[in-house]
C-alpha cells in the first residue's frame, strides 16, 4: 500500500482495481467510482440515478480478500479490489445462468434483444448455454395498459422498476411480493392490473427495466438489428454509457414510434 | 351492505388497537387473520385504504410470511413440523395417517372448509417431537393414537380451548443446569445491581466480561451496546431476538417459558446502559403459545416497578417492552430482516452498513440481542465482569446452552461452560452410537466421529445452540436433503445466488434421491454451493449449502450408493414424458415408446 503515498495522486482518495489506481469522491461506492474512471464492473440491479440495492450480485468483487457487492460497498482509501479475474467471471457466469433458467428468456424473439442488459452480459461473459435445468415458472403477462406491457416471464427481480416508481416518480406502482423462488413483481392497483395503476408511459419506472419485462407498446422492433445499444460494442466497452445513462423522461410518441436515442458507445 | 359492516365490525377494533399505524402492518395482518381466518385480496385493498398505504405494500407483507394466508386454509389449520428430527421420530407416517383420516392431500383444504393438513419448518420441539401446530398452537409428542384423537376433535368442531390440556404441554427437559439454568431468580435483583453500577459502570463490566452474542455470529455485546449508546438518534431501542428458527434449537423457548424474568431484566439492563425507552420482543410464530404468559409476566414487572416510569426508583429511567409476533419466516432471525419485519414489512435483510446499532428500528440506533445473551447480561450485572470472564475459554466466556436432539437417550437442554468437547455432550446425553453431529442447525457444520474431540467455543466449533445427533443407522444424505429443502423454502428471494441456488441444490438432491444422479450432479452440488457461499447477500445464502458440502465430503458413500453408473442422466423420465402424447393419439404400441436402455 506504500506505493500510494509515493504516487502523484492524492492517496487519501484512491484505491485500486486489478492493480489500476481509481480516484473517488468520498461517499461513492466502488462501482460508481469504477464506472466514472472508465473501469467496467458487470452489474444489473444498479442504476446511476437510484440508491444502491445489491440484489443481483453480478458486481461481486473481492475487496481486500473478501467478497462484497461493488454497488453497495463504499470506496475507501487503499482498498485493493479484484474484479476482472477468471474466478470472479466464472462466478458471474453462473449467476447469469441462474437468472436465465429462473425466468423465461427467449432472446431471438424478444423485443428487447440488442438493448437488453442481461443478454448483453451473457455475450460479454461468454455464457454459451443456460447450463442448469430450466425452472419453467408460471408467470403472468399483463397487457391491460394502453401504452405499457408487463411480461414477468422475463423479470430478473432487480427491483429497478420498484425503486424508480417509488423514488423518482413518487407513485409506488411496483413492489416485489412473495418470497424465495416464488417472489414476483406485483402492481399496485385494486385489480392488480397495470391499467388500473398510476403508471404512465413517461414514468421513469416505465423506461428503466434492464430486460424485456416492462416494454412500451407499438415501438417494438422499430430499431433495426445492428443499430441497437449493444450491437456494435459489447456492454463491457460501454462504460461511459453505463456511468452516465439517465432515464429518458420524454413521453414515447405513440403515432411516430421512436426508440430513445442511442447513447454512448 | 351487511358484509361491509361485518368487515368494519371485526376489523375496526384491530385497527384501533394498532392506531392505524402502517409500521404495525404485520401485527395488524396477524390480528385481522385471527378474526377473518385468511387475508383475501379484497381485505388487503380495504386495509390499504384504511392505513393509507399502497395495496402492493400490504400484499408484499402478506405474501412473504408462511403463516399469512391469501385464501381459506380451513378453520383448523394443522401443520406438521418437518425438521429432520421430527422425521427421525416418525412424523411422515403420522402425517399420512392424518391426511388419510380426513381424506385429504397434503396442503388441500377439505370441501367443507373445515381443515387442512400440511408441513412446516422446524417448530422448535425437537426434544419432544414429532410436533404439530394447530392454528399456531404447539402440540408435542404425536402418536398414532393422538392423531386419531385430534381428527375426532376436528370433525366434531370442538374449539381448541376445549382440547385436552395435556396435548399442549411443552416440557423444559433441562438435563444439565449450570450458572444460568441452575440459579434461582430474584425479581429485580439484576436491575438494581445494574443501577448501582451506573451506566458507565455497567458498560465497563460488560467489556470486562467479554460476553459474545449467543445468536451464532458471536459479536461482542459490549461493543454493540456502546456503539448504540454513542450513535446519534432521537430514540434508542432494545430488540430481543426470539425468532429461534434454526432447525434443532429450542433453548430460547425454554428460557422464555421458565426464565422470562432474566430475559426481560436483561432488556431493562440493556436499555439502562444505552438509554432506550422502548424494547421489542420479536417472538417467532411457533412460540405463540407463550404470548399470554409473557404478557402476564410483563404486567407483573410493571406492577413491581421493574418496567414503566422511574424503574426501581431511578428517576427518569423509563422503559417498557412490547411483544411482536412473527408469522413464519426463518430469515427474520437475521437482525436487519427482523427489524424490517418489526416495521411491518417483508423480512428481507437490509444493505449494511449502516448497521442496526446506528440505524435500526425506525432508522434509530438499535441493539438486537439474542434471548440467551440478555440472560447473560443479568449475571454480569449481579456478579461483575471479572467473575464472568473467568468461566469458559479465553475467547468464549461464560456458559452456553445446547439444545440436544436426535439419536440419544436424553434429549433436552444442557448447559456447559464453553470449551466442552463434543464427546462429553454425547456421553452425557446417552448417545453411544453417534456417527455424526450437526452443530448449530441446518446452516451449521456436520461433524463426523473423527471430530468428536473438538470443543464448543467460538475459537473451535461455534454454535447458536442446536445439536442434532445421528447414529450409525441414519442416512446423512437424507439429512442434507431435508436441509436443502428447508433453505429453498426459507430463502427470502432478495438476491440471485440464494433465491435460485437453494432451488437448484434441492432439485439436485432430489434427482440423486430418485436414482437419476451421477458424478456430474455431485460436482454440480459443490459448484452451486461455492457460488452461493461467495456471493449471497446474507448468512442464509452463504451457509445454505454447508450441510450438503459437508456431507458430500465426509459421508460420500451415502451419496455414491445412489448414483447411476453413467456419465449423465436427465432429471425426468423421457418415456413417461410422452405418455400424454400417447393418450392423445390413442397409441400404446412398442414404437410409441422410447427405448429406455439406449
Ligand atoms: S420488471 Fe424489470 S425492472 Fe422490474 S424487477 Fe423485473 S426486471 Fe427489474
Ligand atoms: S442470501 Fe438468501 S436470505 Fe439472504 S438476502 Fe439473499 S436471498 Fe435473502
Ligand atoms: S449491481 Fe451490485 S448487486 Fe446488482
Amino acid at each position: 500500500m506504500s506505493d500510494y503515498n509515493t504516487s502523484g495522486f492524492d492517496s487519501a482518495n484512491m484505491f485500486s482495481i486489478d492493480g489500476r489506481r481509481i480516484p473517488f469522491k468520498p461517499g461513492q461506492t466502488i462501482l460508481q467510482a469504477a464506472l466514472e474512471a472508465g473501469v467496467y464492473i458487470p452489474h444489473l440491479c444498479h442504476h446511476p440515478d437510484l440508491k444502491p440495492h445489491g440484489s443481483c450480485k453480478l458486481c461481486t468483487v473481492t475487496v481486500n480478500g473478501r467478497n462484497g457487492s461493488a454497488c453497495t460497498a463504499r470506496a475507501l482509501p487503499g482498498l485493493e479490489v479484484e474484479n476482472d479475474t477468471p474466478a470472479l467471471n466464472d462466478r458471474r457466469r453462473v449467476l447469469l445462468q441462474m437468472l436465465f433458467v429462473e425466468g423465461d428468456h427467449f432472446c431471438p424473439g424478444c423485443e428487447k434483444s440488442g438493448n437488453c442488459q442481461l443478454q448483453a452480459l451473457a455475450y460479454d461473459l461468454e455464457m454459451v448455454a443456460p447450463h442448469f435445468r430450466h425452472f419453467f415458472p408460471k408467470r403472468t403477462v399483463d397487457a391491460s395498459h394502453p401504452d405499457i406491457w408487463l411480461d414477468l416471464n422475463r423479470c430478473i427481480m432487480c427491483e429497478l422498476c420498484v425503486r424508480a416508481s417509488r423514488d423518482i416518480d413518487g407513485k409506488n406502482v411496483f413492489m416485489l411480493a412473495g418470497r424465495g423462488a416464488n417472489s414476483q413483481v406485483v402492481v399496485n392497483s385494486p385489480t392488480g392490473l397495470l391499467k388500473d395503476s398510476a403508471l404512465t408511459a413517461d414514468d421513469a419506472a416505465a423506461q428503466i427495466c434492464p430486460v424485456g419485462a416492462i416494454l412500451h407498446k407499438r415501438v417494438g422492433y422499430s430499431v433495426p438489428i445492428g443499430q441497437r445499444q449493444f450491437d456494435d460494442a459489447t456492454i463491457g466497452h460501454q462504460v461511459e454509457y453505463l456511468a452516465r445513462r439517465h432515464i429518458p423522461i420524454k413521453p414515447v410518441a405513440v403515432d411516430a414510434p421512436k426508440m430513445p436515442e442511442k447513447e454512448g458507445v | 351492505m351487511s358484509e361491509v359492516s361485518e368487515f368494519s365490525r371485526l376489523v375496526e377494533p384491530v385497527l384501533q388497537r394498532h392506531q392505524w399505524r402502517p409500521d404495525r402492518l404485520l401485527q395488524i395482518l396477524r390480528d385481522v387473520q385471527d378474526v377473518l381466518d385468511y387475508l383475501s385480496d379484497d381485505t388487503l385493498v380495504r386495509l390499504a385504504e384504511e392505513l393509507r398505504i399502497s395495496y402492493a405494500q400490504v400484499r408484499s407483507t402478506r405474501d412473504f410470511y408462511a403463516f399469512l394466508y391469501s385464501e381459506n386454509r380451513g378453520r383448523y389449520r394443522v401443520l406438521f413440523s418437518d425438521n429432520i428430527t421430527d422425521r427421525m421420530l416418525g412424523n411422515q407416517a403420522l402425517f399420512e395417517q392424518m391426511l388419510a383420516n380426513f381424506g385429504l392431500a397434503a396442503g388441500q383444504v377439505s370441501a367443507d372448509g373445515l381443515v387442512s393438513v400440511d408441513l412446516t419448518s422446524c417448530t422448535g420441539m425437537c426434544d419432544q417431537g414429532p410436533a404439530i401446530l394447530v392454528n399456531e398452537l404447539a402440540i408435542t409428542r404425536m402418536t398414532p393414537q393422538r392423531v386419531d384423537e385430534i381428527c375426532v376433535l376436528v370433525k366434531n368442531e370442538v374449539p381448541l380451548a376445549d382440547w385436552p390440556a395435556e396435548f399442549f404441554v411443552v416440557e423444559d427437559n433441562i438435563r444439565r443446569a449450570d450458572m444460568l439454568l441452575g440459579t434461582p431468580h430474584e425479581p429485580g435483583h439484576a436491575i438494581r445491581a445494574a443501577i448501582t453500577r451506573g451506566r458507565d459502570g455497567m458498560l465497563a463490566e460488560m467489556r470486562i466480561a467479554n460476553l459474545r452474542g449467543r445468536g451464532g455470529a458471536g459479536f461482542t455485546t459490549a461493543i454493540k451496546w456502546e456503539a448504540c449508546r454513542q450513535a446519534p438518534g432521537e430514540q434508542r431501542y432494545i430488540v430481543c431476538n426470539a425468532d429461534e428458527g434454526e432447525p434443532g434449537t429450542f433453548k430460547d423457548r425454554v428460557l422464555l417459558q421458565s426464565y422470562a424474568g432474566r430475559v426481560f431484566e436483561g432488556m431493562v439492563i440493556a436499555a439502562y446502559t444505552v438509554g432506550a425507552r422502548l424494547g421489542l420482543l420479536y417472538l417467532r410464530a411457533e412460540y405463540r403459545y407463550l404470548r399470554p404468559q409473557l404478557e402476564a409476566f410483563l404486567a407483573g414487572m410493571r406492577a413491581q416497578n421493574l418496567l414503566g416510569k422511574d424503574i426501581a426508583g431511578d428517576k427518569g429511567f423509563d422503559f417498557d417492552i412490547e411483544i411482536h409476533l412473527g408469522a413464519g419466516a426463518y430469515i427474520c432471525g437475521e437482525e436487519s430482516a427482523l427489524i424490517e419485519s418489526l416495521e411491518g414489512k417483508a423480512g428481507k435483510p437490509r444493505v449494511r452498513p449502516p448497521f442496526p446499532v446506528t440505524c435500526g428500528y425506525m432508522n434509530q440506533p438499535t441493539v438486537v440481542n439474542n434471548v440467551e445473551t440478555l440472560c447473560k447480561a443479568t449475571e454480569i450485572a449481579i456478579h461483575g465482569g471479572a467473575w464472568y470472564e473467568a468461566i469458559g475459554t479465553k475467547q468464549s466466556t461464560g456458559t452456553k446452552i445446547i439444545s440436544v436432539a436426535g439419536d440419544c437417550e436424553r434429549p433436552g437442554l444442557y448447559e456447559y461452560a464453553f470449551g466442552v468437547r463434543i464427546a462429553q455432550i454425547l456421553e452425557d446425553c446417552g448417545a453411544s452410537e453417534a456417527m455424526a453431529v450437526q452443530v448449530s442447525g441446518a446452516s451449521g457444520v456436520c461433524l463426523s466421529e473423527r471430530e468428536f474431540g473438538r470443543r464448543i467455543a467460538f475459537e473451535d466449533v461455534p454454535t447458536a445452540g442446536s445439536f442434532m445427533i445421528f447414529d450409525t443407522q441414519r442416512d446423512l444424505f437424507e439429512v442434507a436433503r431435508n436441509f436443502a429443502h428447508f433453505f429453498r423454502h426459507e430463502s427470502c428471494g432478495f438476491c440471485t445466488p440464494c433465491r435460485t441456488g437453494t432451488a437448484l441444490l434441492s432439485d439436485l438432491m432430489d434427482k440423486i434421491a430418485d436414482g437419476r444422479g451421477t458424478q456430474y450432479e455431485m460436482n454440480e452440488l459443490l459448484r452451486v454451493q461455492a457460488v452461493m457461499k461467495a456471493s449471497s447477500h446474507c448468512g442464509l445464502g452463504q451457509t445454505a449449502g454447508n450441510a450438503v458440502a459437508d456431507t458430500v465430503q465426509k459421508f460420500r458413500p451415502a451419496y455414491e450408493r445412489r448414483l447411476a453408473q453413467t456419465d449423465f442422466m436427465p432429471a425426468f423420465d423421457l418415456d413417461a414424458a410422452l405418455a400424454k402424447g400417447r393418450a392423445i393419439t390413442g397409441r400404446d404400441d412398442a414404437l410409441a415408446h422410447l427405448d429406455q436402455g439406449a
